[in-house]
């Protein structure tokens, strides 16, 4: 067993308001940044996982989004995993999705 | 025979005295149960009172609903048995999926607190049970994530089966189809956003939440039936 980093970001769902998201997004000419939209809020949630290999990992904090961190009628999630420095054998597993592998 | 009330009580709930308080005021007994307990005893309705359950970290209702008590809930409502949640309550029992949608922050992102008028839509829940649809009742709302949300097909579903059990007349927060409470499709399970146990006084500006707390009392003795008319609301 190897430990992996996880972070999980909690977006609302396309179609969703987001109130935070249109306030910040209408504060943004005032200050000079009239070119910037598109602005949707969320969350993001760091935590460890201990298991076999990144998919595995993978695997169980997509099931923890579906069960717990997420409410899928209003949000959904973006999990990108690492296996965390120093506990995994070089060559042994490398990341999938998103994320970026660790030098 | 005395219709007992259980209350639920989550880490920083807050209202459940209120309701407490305003059930026993209806002739019923109220009984606080903490969510650590896996059983509710021997309870004929159940209020998830509102508040703030585990601080609405996360969202709120999502931690709560994985409290002990809740499977009892769950069973009890399975059964037929009539559970209520009010406000925080409410948003506990559509993370429990016990009703479906979901509480979003409120349009603006106003936190809104007032006395607000709603209309009774339908009388197929345990809470509006025997109370005339069209009826006007003026209860209030004291949140910031009570802008209901759900998808088109189960927004669909909600006015096809007659679930809407309360609407606003003047929405204030956004919810879809000016939905501030809603019901399961047996009707024995009732969300709603406005407090009913603040007003159950003249004295604290309207005593309309005790036609539907009446109704629910109501309701809690005898079994649901397709027909309301046998029911009568006792306010």
């Amino acid at each position: 067993m190897s430990r992996f980093g996880a972070l999980v970001e909690v977006r609302l769902r396309p179609g969703i308001a987001d109130p935070a998201g249109t306030t910040i997004e209408r504060s943004l000419p005032t200050l000079g940044f009239g070119d910037v939209s598109g602005v949707r809020t969320g969350k993001a949630i760091r935590l460890e996982v201990e298991a076999a290999d990144v998919e595995a990992a993978r695997g169980r904090v997509e099931e923890l989004c579906r069960r717990f961190l997420t409410n899928p009628v209003i949000e959904d999630a973006v999990v990108t995993v690492e296996p965390l420095p120093g506990t995994v054998p070089p060559g042994a597993a490398s990341p999938a999705g998103p994320g970026e592998a660790p030098r | 025979m005395t219709v007992t009330v259980g209350v639920v009580v989550f880490p920083g709930t807050n209202c459940e005295h209120d309701v407490a308080a305003a059930t026993e005021r209806l002739g019923a007994s109220a009984r606080l149960v903490w969510h650590a307990d896996g059983r509710l005893g021997d309870v004929d309705a159940v209020v998830l009172p509102g508040g703030f359950a585990h601080g609405d970290y996360l969202r709120p209702g999502a931690i709560a609903r994985f409290a002990p008590v809740m499977a009892a809930v769950e069973t009890f409502a399975a059964g037929g048995g009539p559970v209520v949640g009010i406000c925080n309550g409410f948003q506990v029992l559509t993370e429990a999926h016990l009703l479906p949608g979901a509480l979003q922050k409120n349009r603006g992102l106003r936190f809104v607190c007032e006395t607000v008028e709603v209309e009774v839509a339908s009388d197929r829940s345990v809470l509006t049970r025997g109370v005339d649809p069209g009826r006007r009742l003026r209860i209030p709302i004291n949140h910031f994530e009570g802008s209901y949300t759900c998808d088109p097909d189960t927004l669909a579903e909600l006015v096809g089966q007659d679930r809407i059990a309360l609407r606003y007349t003047d929405n204030p927060n956004g919810s879809v189809a000016d939905i501030a409470g809603v019901c399961n499709e047996a009707g024995n399970v009732v969300g709603l956003m406005p407090h009913p146990e603040r007003a159950c006084d003249p004295l604290l500006g309207s005593d309309d939440g005790l036609v539907l707390l009446g109704a629910l009392i109501a309701s809690s003795g005898a079994p649901l039936t397709g027909s309301p008319a046998a029911a009568t609301a006792t306010a």
